[in-house]
């Protein structure tokens, strides 16, 4: 029954020394779906998400995109097969034009990308398709500005026109809406929710408000093992799942808290 | 446009410039602006620091010098061939290095520099601590005689622009454009799926090829191949020219071995050559300190916040 999963991992362990982040799991993701990874934090989202793009090597187990076994492949392979990232700080080159980032995706199906001896106007062709790509997620005014200058939401969106110049199959999207403020995250959730079609989407995120918006299915991880799985309502009644999630939102009140009280601390010993 | 202007004025300076200065320092401000070029190819656009550039300028150098004295080929030929040299030793020092990243990436480039070195120490043909003396120029082409110092500085002109256009297109093509991006953010560049170690290899290929055509010329300039070409002092001092002139701006290099060749010469005949080495450390506290981005890059900020 393989061939209804796009991504699927089987036994998928990581051990770091002496300790297990990633303990047996085994995750399918079905085509067309948008499916979201989340859990509490230091449940293993992040290293399972790096294990799927190869950033890390699993200890054991598998990994299969389309039924093959891509488990030994190299970050930068599986990128060509269709599998693209996005990273929690917003991965774009800061010091190239909006246009660019987009044409250095674009570029590498040209099959020119080692050809030195060539002016850079023959990069200009992709020109059309890079707007368009823009375009798509309301950055067409901005193609000519240089990428630093752009808002955090903005980045976030070439991000993803970014990715999408490769027309991949999947997309693995680490937090997209992390650190951003309420009007950025509906923002990205809308485009999120535009670039689906066609395609499969598998998303670490944080913000259950958008989790409960956009994902099909809903996989829970705790300690770095899979604690329940299904879509919105059914995962959310879960009073496992609460357990888990209140428990840590509360401590991280209080981690916050504590901060607070150590800077006043240290500001008053200033004064 | 307003660039296009000044590399014209830039190139018709160098055409007449020997008739008011020596053709042979000339030359040599040539070969090293030729060298920091190639340099600043791997540092300014790769961002990758090799500390044994020298490897390459000294191996041009060597195989141009050996294949003068005993092979009977023409100059362009032998400085084809010392070129190919430096180039082959930069792809197996580049295939074992550029996997490295900052200062693991110097030390594996200076450990195989110095690998060279003594080698080069020992080899019987370079001379060893006397070097390769008595280099003859030849005759370009086999009837353009290189003896005459003007023939020769022009003929290191011609192959200085063609040096420096390598450099100036490799930046601006399309493997240039990826060079960038992985520069700017090396594991996106993955994500997108380029294999970033190839791209640094053949960029380490092409810096060590220009770096050994450099060296190939300046032999022929000095008729003199030596050990001085492939000690690490070289390979610091490109890092220093780079530095001073503006890393990873396209001119930088150019004005840093112009400002360093030129003190090197002026100062050691006079009363202060003892204090070269003191003299050059100390500009460059300063640049690293006050000047962080060259003499061009300050010029450029400075030409930003006016006109720009």
């Amino acid at each position: 029954m393989s061939a209804d999963y796009v991504l699927e991992t089987r036994n998928l362990i990581k051990e770091f020394k002496g300790f297990t982040a990633v303990d047996d799991v085994n995750l399918q993701v079905a085509r067309g779906h948008i499916h979201a990874l989340i859990g509490p934090n230091g449940a293993g989202k992040t290293t399972v998400f790096n294990l799927l793009t190869k950033f890390l090597i699993p200890t054991s187990g598998q990994i299969l995109f389309n039924g093959d076994d891509i488990t030994a492949m190299k970050p930068a392979a599986i990128a060509r097969k269709g599998v693209v990232r996005s990273f929690q700080i917003s991965a774009v080159f800061p010091h190239l034009s909006v246009l660019e980032n987009v044409r250095v995706a674009l570029q590498r199906k040209e099959g020119h990308s080692f050809h030195f001896w060539r002016s850079q106007k023959v990069l200009d062709r992709l020109n059309e398709r890079a707007y368009e790509l823009l375009a798509s997620v309301g950055l067409a005014d901005f193609a000519e500005a240089q990428t630093v200058d752009l808002s955090y939401g903005r980045k976030r969106a070439l991000e993803i026109a970014t990715t999408l110049a490769l027309e991949p199959e999947l997309m693995l999207l680490d937090e997209p809406t992390q650190g951003m403020g309420h009007e950025d995250v509906g923002l990205v959730a809308d485009l999120i929710k535009k670039v689906s079609k066609g395609r499969t989407i598998l998303m670490v995120e944080h913000n259950l408000h958008v989790v409960s918006k956009l994902a099909d299915r809903i996989t829970v991880l705790q300690r770095g093992s899979i604690l329940t799985e299904g879509d919105y309502s059914t995962v959310s009644a879960d009073p496992r799942v609460r357990e888990a999630y209140m428990g840590t939102a509360a401590s991280e009140e209080q981690d916050r808290a504590d901060e607070q009280a150590a800077m006043e601390v240290v500001e008053e010993a200033r004064g | 446009m307003k660039l296009n202007k000044l590399y014209v004025v830039l190139v018709l300076l160098a055409v007449v410039a020997p008739f008011f200065l020596y053709p042979v320092f000339l030359a040599k401000l040539l070969c090293f602006a030729l060298f920091a070029c190639a340099f600043n190819l791997m540092l300014g656009y790769v961002g990758l620091l090799s500390f044994g550039h020298a490897a390459f300028l000294g191996t041009g150098g060597y195989i141009t010098g050996w294949l003068m004295m005993n092979s009977g080929l023409t100059p362009e030929l032998a400085v084809i061939l010392g070129t190919v040299a430096a180039g082959a030793l930069g792809a197996v020092f580049g295939k074992l290095s550029v996997k490295r990243e900052g200062i693991y990436f110097a030390m594996v480039t200076l450990a195989l520099a110095q690998l060279v070195f003594f080698l080069y120490l020992q080899a019987p043909f370079t001379g060893g601590e006397d070097g390769m003396q008595g280099v003859s120029r030849g005759e370009l082409f086999g009837f353009i005689d290189l003896t005459d110092n003007l023939n020769m500085y022009y003929f290191v002109l011609a192959v200085f622009l063609f040096g420096f256009w390598l450099v100036h297109r490799t930046i601006h093509s399309p493997f240039g454009q990826i060079l960038k991006a992985i520069r700017e953010n090396e594991p996106r560049a993955v994500s997108l799926g380029y294999e970033v170690n190839n791209y640094k290899w053949v960029a380490f290929t092409i810096s060590a090829a220009l770096a050994g055509l450099a060296g190939s010329t300046k032999t022929l300039v000095f008729q003199l191949a030596s050990l001085t070409d492939v000690h690490w002092h070289m390979s610091g001092e490109v890092v220093l020219m780079t530095l001073v002139g503006g890393v990873g701006t396209i001119l930088g290099p150019v004005v840093g071995a112009g400002v360093i060749v030129t003190m090197q010469n002026y100062l050691s005949g006079g009363e202060l050559g003892n204090y070269v080495h003191i003299i050059m450390g100390f500009i460059f506290v300063i640049c690293v300190l006050a000047f962080r981005s060259g003499i061009v890059g300050e010029l450029q900020k400075v030409w930003k916040r006016n006109f720009g």
